[in-house]
């Protein structure tokens, strides 16, 4: 799974969806008016220094429903002012605050009742994630949101566990490495899975001593501002976690080109982690981190239960209605089974409900908004247009709203716009491969190196494939599974270093060498 | 005068003139004249080197063999460096006008150390296994990035081209090195002694050549996997953003500093006042951690300056050749002609010259060791990087305004401190922001002792285990389980 999210294995879907038709509700697709549930927005200002205030323009943006399109709330647009106060108080808050002073056991203390506050309000973030983004509310709930909370969890355990290393010199000479928190850090975070990517960028930073500004996507700015209310609440001090709600170009760019700024960790597309990139070149050379895209593939080997793989494959690119970077979008599979398989696949992309996400029976929400919903639809008509055959889905569904059904391509050349491009939304190609040397060869063709799938049962076949493919996460036999000790990132343009596990703590920490003569030391 | 034997580019296991055959002149910075003239690398002679490096990786043996075979192979290279010390001892010293006698105690011992430490360090490279919340095994495998570009200045040739080739070659990596053009004498010579040794073909390239040229084609390469630089900050900016547009490669960054020396009065004079020459005299100053800002506390200010100003005045300099010399010239004309307009520039800014401020009485480009005084923190002598024989020297009264004036720079590469004190010792170490703190000594490093800067001095280290991460990928491998006795 996505960095970003976390948890919504295949095995609970499956058991889920069981249940349901065992109660009888099978439900057709479509939209779905009888579960709107409105909250009050509560929170809908800038973060800084521990109060929310408008921003300096006045300015405010509008955040939408995707199920029909409607304003749900007018959130505050900060720009590069804004950035600015957020830095001064981020800075002020690290040279001379209380935050990176504390042990690590302290600032461990505080994220748990972080923890334990997000997780008393679960059903209303959940809430206004599913509003916000279309995802599915029963996912958040039970497994998305849950594993968010984890993240402040272990990280908090990690708090007092950093450990620098005492050195072997080869003269009479004490060194040892000091593990410093960075400082000031900025985090761009996408719209896919907004309380994850929160939580996962934060939690190590905090954890390390650092103070920040967090810039939410202005898709789904209105969980982000609820946990800065609960940040504070928990005790977080002033000015050590602050939210700029606004847009990229503006707010974002102010992040990655802050003179005063000295990290920015991003998750989000290729083409937008390379601006950051360039802006912390031109401006203080700043370290950058970046989860970008990913085309990854999902190989299933003659051996594989064709049930599991097809329930894996459908599941690899319709989880959260193909808005995950780690999405199986290209799928390969050994011509022994293929067609048995494909049989399968269709049947039961066709039965995968696509509706309201408030509905605990649907599979999957709207598309995030109306521009990434006509990229995924233009992305089809390209695919037709190419020549390849279409074998389910491909259209939109009702009239109101951003939903597409699963959409199957297959009779597709390697070099077709939809086999090459990341397509961020419910569609797979589908390829047929003769010999595993093939298959990782076609695998690691492509720019991307995010993830990967292995179906079979054969231990040579798994340990080759999963050494060949270049990508930061091989996935044996299951897909999208992701845990907290598990570093998560790509190889080649699906990024630069790594979130998840203790490995993301090192882009936090600064690494000092102390040097001493010693005398008379009875070793070296 | 030696033979020079390598002036041609090494790629694939062979020296090759460059496609446009275009050669460079590398001159010897005591007189100026023409030592010999090398192949001249551009974008067509880099895309011929990450071609054979890429099927080195791709296909070849490198990557495949054990992490103790490659450090069999390393090791036997290091066996050849030793065997050739002085010769390789005196290209640098006529390349770059480093000092002989330090080259052959110094730098090419290093150079070999860090080979076999990084050798010793090949087959153990560990990955790990995880805690899971859920049933499944994962663990990480630590494999090697792929093609590595190594970019590297002209200050320490070999120092350089050894701290970025030997942890990269015991991953698993295949390499494209340039060196700066400048000096691409003892870097040719490491190719040749790299093939005696079973280096593979393609595994260890060199393309000699101007940044703006081979090294920009290194940096925008789009089958290039990282880029391991270490030059000045304004170059190190244009490569970041050349990696940024290519193929988003990620970048290790060594870059410049103003390294302060703060002397407390607990510091015995002598010690101190040697060591604060040292630091910015050593390799005539062009060395990124210069302690070219010294700060020194109220109550032994006078005396130390006397003795300070006295030592400056005694310092021999003269041919790098010569064993009692301990200054030689700076590298060229550039350099010289940068560092003597930085002088007359902190004198019009009203600075106090103690000592020096004046190229010496020789020819070459020698300029003599150069003591500003009552200086203010905004004068661009205290601000900017010389990279020459030049200090600004500062008094302070507290601990506290130590730390601020020490941290007050753009740059975070080193700091040192001088007291007997260990509360003050500790407490300085924390709160200076740069990468290596010396405590009564300067310029210590280590094979094992991770070496690089924080703020714009760059990021990413050098040296030590860390040293080895830029040139490896953590990839996760999750697989479910069944019926595990624990999790």
């Amino acid at each position: 799974m996505c960095d970003c999210c976390g948890l919504y294995s295949l095995e609970e879907s499956e058991r889920e969806r069981k249940r349901e038709r065992e109660r009888g509700e099978m439900r057709s697709h479509g939209t779905s008016e009888s579960f709107v549930k409105m909250p009050t927005i509560k929170f809908t200002k800038l973060f800084i220094n521990g109060e929310f205030v408008d921003s300096v323009s006045g300015k405010t943006f509008e955040t939408r429903d995707p199920r029909n399109g409607e304003v749900i709330a007018n959130i505050a647009e900060g720009d590069k002012e804004d950035v600015d106060l957020a830095v001064r108080v981020a800075r002020a808050a690290f040279d001379h605050g209380p935050w990176p002073r504390m042990s690590g056991f302290e600032r461990a203390r505080i994220m748990m009742k972080f923890a334990d506050l997000v997780e008393q309000n679960i059903e209303e973030v959940a809430t206004l994630d599913t509003l916000d983004a279309g995802k599915l509310f029963s996912s958040l709930k039970d497994y998305e949101l849950p594993d968010a909370i984890k993240s402040l969890r272990y990280y908090a355990g990690a708090a007092d566990k950093i450990h620098g290393d005492v050195l072997k010199m080869s003269r009479p000479l004490q060194a040892y490495t000091l593990l410093e928190p960075i400082g000031v850090v900025g985090h761009i975070i996408p719209w896919n899975f907004p309380s994850s990517s929160f939580f996962v960028k934060t939690s190590p930073a905090l954890a390390a001593g650092c103070t920040m500004v967090v810039k939410p996507a202005e898709q789904t700015p209105l969980s982000a501002l609820y946990y800065a209310h609960l940040a504070k609440l928990a005790g977080i001090p002033d000015g050590v976690l602050n939210v700029i709600t606004g847009f990229g170009p503006t707010a974002g760019a102010a992040i990655s080109s802050h003179m005063d700024i000295d990290m920015v960790s991003f998750t989000g597309s290729t083409e937008v982690g390379r601006e950051i990139m360039k802006a912390a070149a031109t401006s203080n050379l700043k370290p950058v981190v970046l989860e970008l895209g990913g085309k990854s593939p999902l190989l299933i080997f003659d051996d594989a239960d064709i049930d599991m793989a097809s329930d894996l494959a459908l599941f690899g690119f319709s989880f959260n209605k193909g808005e995950v970077c780690t999405a199986g979008s290209r799928l390969y599979v050994q011509e022994g089974i293929y067609d048995e398989f494909v049989k399968k696949l269709v049947e039961k992309a066709k039965g995968w409900i696509v509706g309201d996400p408030f509905d605990p029976n649907v599979c999957h929400g709207p598309q995030v908004d109306k521009v990434q919903f006509e990229k995924v639809l233009s992305y089809i008509e390209h695919g037709n247009r190419e020549g390849a055959t279409l074998l389910t889905g491909g259209k939109p569904i009702g009239d109101k709203g951003y939903y597409i059904e699963p959409t199957i391509f297959t009779d597709v050349k390697e070099d077709m716009l939809i086999v090459k491009n990341e397509i961020f939304g419910p569609v797979v190609v589908l390829m047929k491969f003769k010999t595993m040397e093939e298959a990782i060869r076609r695998a690691n063709d492509t720019t991307y190196g995010l993830a990967a799938g292995i179906v079979t049962k054969d231990l040579n076949v798994a340990n080759t494939v999963s050494r060949s493919i270049r990508a930061g996460t091989i996935w044996i036999n299951c897909y999208l599974e992701e845990d907290r000790d598990c570093p998560f990132g790509g190889y080649k343009m699906s990024g630069i270093g790594r979130d998840l596990g203790l490995e993301a703590l090192h882009k936090y920490l600064q690494v000092k060498s102390v040097i001493t003569p010693i005398y008379n030391s009875p070793w070296l | 005068m030696p033979t020079i034997k390598f002036t041609k580019l090494f790629i694939n296991g062979e020296f090759v003139d460059s496609v446009s055959g275009k050669t460079i002149e590398t001159t010897d910075p005591r007189n100026g004249e023409v030592i010999a003239k090398v192949a001249e690398g551009g974008k067509e002679d880099v895309d011929l080197a990450v071609k054979a490096a890429r099927a080195a990786f791709d296909h070849g043996p490198w990557p495949r063999m054990s992490g103790f075979e490659r450090a069999r192979i390393m090791m036997k290279f290091a066996d050849l460096i030793e065997e050739n010390l002085e010769e390789l001892a005196t290209l640098d010293s006529l390349d770059a006008g480093k000092l002989f006698s330090l080259g052959k105690a110094i730098d090419i011992p290093g150079v070999i150390s860090c080979l076999r430490y990084y050798a010793g360090a090949a087959d153990k490279i560990h990955g790990r296994t995880l805690k899971m919340s859920r049933e499944f095994q994962a663990y990480t495998l630590l494999e090697p990035i792929g093609v590595v570009g190594s970019i590297i200045p002209w200050n320490f040739p070999s120092t350089m081209f050894f701290i970025k080739a030997s942890p990269a070659l015991a991953a698993g990596c295949t390499v494209v090195m340039k060196p700066a053009e400048q000096t691409p004498l003892s870097a040719l010579y490491y190719a040749h002694l790299a093939k005696m040794a079973g280096v593979p073909d393609g595994v260890l390239n060199v393309i000699t050549g101007f940044g703006p040229t081979a090294g920009a084609a290194i940096s925008s390469h789009m089958d290039i996997d990282m880029v391991s630089f270490t030059g000045s900050t304004e170059v190190g900016r244009e490569i970041m953003k050349a990696a940024a547009t290519s193929n988003l490669k990620p970048v290790a960054l060594e870059l410049g500093g103003k390294s302060p020396l703060l002397i407390f009065d607990d510091a015995d004079i002598d010690m101190a006042s040697d060591l604060a020459l040292l630091g910015v005299l050593y390799n005539k100053g062009e060395i990124c951690v210069a302690g070219s800002r010294v700060f020194v506390q109220e109550g032994i200010y006078d005396e130390f300056v006397k003795k300070l100003v006295e030592k400056a005045k005694a310092w021999p300099i003269g041919d790098p050749f010569d064993p009692q010399v301990r200054q030689g010239p700076q590298i060229d004309k550039a350099q010289f002609d940068k560092i003597l307009r930085y002088i007359e520039h902190g004198m019009r800014e009203g600075a106090t010259l103690l000592t020096g401020g004046k190229p010496a009485e020789r020819q070459g480009y020698y300029i003599e060791p150069t003591i500003f005084t009552d200086v203010k923190e905004d004068m661009l002598i205290v601000k900017d990087e010389i990279f020459g024989p030049v200090m600004a020297l500062m008094k302070f009264k507290t601990i506290e305004e130590a730390i601020k004036s020490a941290n007050n720079t753009r740059y975070g590469l080193a700091a040192g401190i001088v007291t007997k004190s260990l509360d003050v010792a500790n407490t300085v170490s924390r709160s200076i922001r740069a990468g290596t703190i010396w405590i009564n000594c300067y310029f210590a490093f280590g094979d094992d002792c991770p070496f690089g800067g924080c703020k714009m001095s760059g990021f990413g280290k050098d040296h030590g285990s860390e040293g080895l991460h830029k040139y490896l990928h953590t990839k996760s491998v999750v697989t479910p389980i069944y019926n595990s006795p624990w999790l």
